[in-house]
């Protein structure tokens, strides 16, 4: 039963996402305003934690499942996936491996400059 | 029996979970990264419509209903990024110099090489949101004009190279420091990668999940702005 409070809560943030998404003119999906929202929430504490974690981790974890249908959906764009399939897995693999080496390089070097506490911000 | 299976709403469900779950045990059995249980499912869902003759539309009207609750899930993601918070508050900088720096650079990249391919617009759009979490990618991509199942697959692929070459890459370009190897590992190959920078360690693995967010956000902003250059 407590589950269902928790996942009204998570719709209602949802719901006002929507709205937001209908109202700000910008390329942002309703999720991602409802993310936001959320976090904001919880920061705030007008959203106590435990209000909605139990039903928000179940949906997180079974979120993989929700991408099975859209992933299929590639047999509708078989034509689309012809024209650019091997520019797509080239530029996956090589854009990927270019993000990790900088990440990785610019987090190191901020980290080695600064002292562990109380290093003023650079 | 044609007419029947068009208009059943639980042949894409039982379908869907099943496969699924298959996709899961295999994973599970051989232990290869390059297996996602995501493109497994897939690939066994159109096996099983194309030798049935059955239509994508026909799947698709059941199996639609599982990605109801995509919003929602997406909006979860907020409660494990607020349990990490307190690491983004002891490395401020460190963390979003560098995941900014990392979404820049995949953008940049993105953009050049599709220039390099000769890439429409919508091709364009479609690849600019696979570094991040399919559940944000997915949004940007529609957002953008993007063919969004194309960029799903973009962010499998992106993913399962970010987990298989992690370790070789990270020690090759002599990236040791914990805390950034998971910056950089969540911030190129979202919760695929993150599945290795769990067992990389649990600072590379907490890094990792909270940079998945932090990325995530931040391609909304750029990506809207990038996608105007082709």
């Amino acid at each position: 039963m407590k589950y269902i409070k928790q996942l009204l809560i998570i719709l209602f943030v949802s719901f006002i996402a929507e709205i937001m998404e209908y109202l700000i003119p910008l390329p942002v999906s309703a999720s991602v305003y409802g993310l936001v929202l959320m976090l904001l929430g919880l920061m705030t504490g007008i959203i106590p934690l435990e209000k909605v974690e139990g039903a928000a981790d179940y949906l997180v974890g079974i979120m993989t499942l929700m991408f099975v249908p859209p992933t299929v959906g590639i047999m509708s764009a078989a034509e689309e996936l012809k024209q650019m399939g091997v520019a797509l897995v080239v530029i996956s693999v090589i854009t990927t491996l270019i993000v990790m080496v900088v990440t990785g390089k610019v987090a190191q070097f901020i980290l080695d400059k600064k002292k562990p506490k109380g290093g003023k911000e650079s | 029996m044609k007419e029947f299976l068009s208009g059943s709403l639980f042949l894409g469900v039982v379908l869907t979970f099943a496969a699924y779950e298959i996709g899961l045990l295999i994973k599970k059995k051989l232990k290869l990264a390059i297996l996602n249980p995501l493109l497994l499912a897939a690939i066994i869902i159109i096996g099983v419509l194309l030798l049935f003759d059955i239509e994508y539309e026909t799947y698709s009207d059941g199996a639609r209903y599982i990605s109801y609750f995509l919003t929602p899930a997406t909006v979860s993601l907020a409660i494990p990024l607020y349990r990490q918070l307190h690491l983004l508050k002891k490395y401020p900088v460190a963390i979003l110099g560098s995941v900014a720096a990392g979404v820049l650079a995949a953008m940049a990249s993105i953009f050049l090489m599709s220039l390099l391919f000769g890439l429409d617009h919508q091709q364009y759009a479609t690849l600019l949101p696979k570094s991040i979490t399919t559940a944000i990618g997915m949004g940007i991509s529609e957002k953008l004009g993007g063919i969004v199942t194309l960029t799903v697959v973009a962010i499998i692929v992106t993913g399962i190279t970010g987990n298989v070459m992690a370790e070789a890459v990270l020690k090759w370009f002599r990236i040791t420091n914990p805390v950034a190897r998971g910056l950089a590992i969540g911030t190129s190959a979202h919760a695929l990668g993150t599945a290795k920078a769990m067992e990389l360690g649990e600072i590379e693995g907490a890094m990792s999940s909270l940079s998945i967010v932090v990325a995530g956000i931040l391609t909304v902003v750029t990506a809207s702005l990038f996608v105007n250059f082709i």
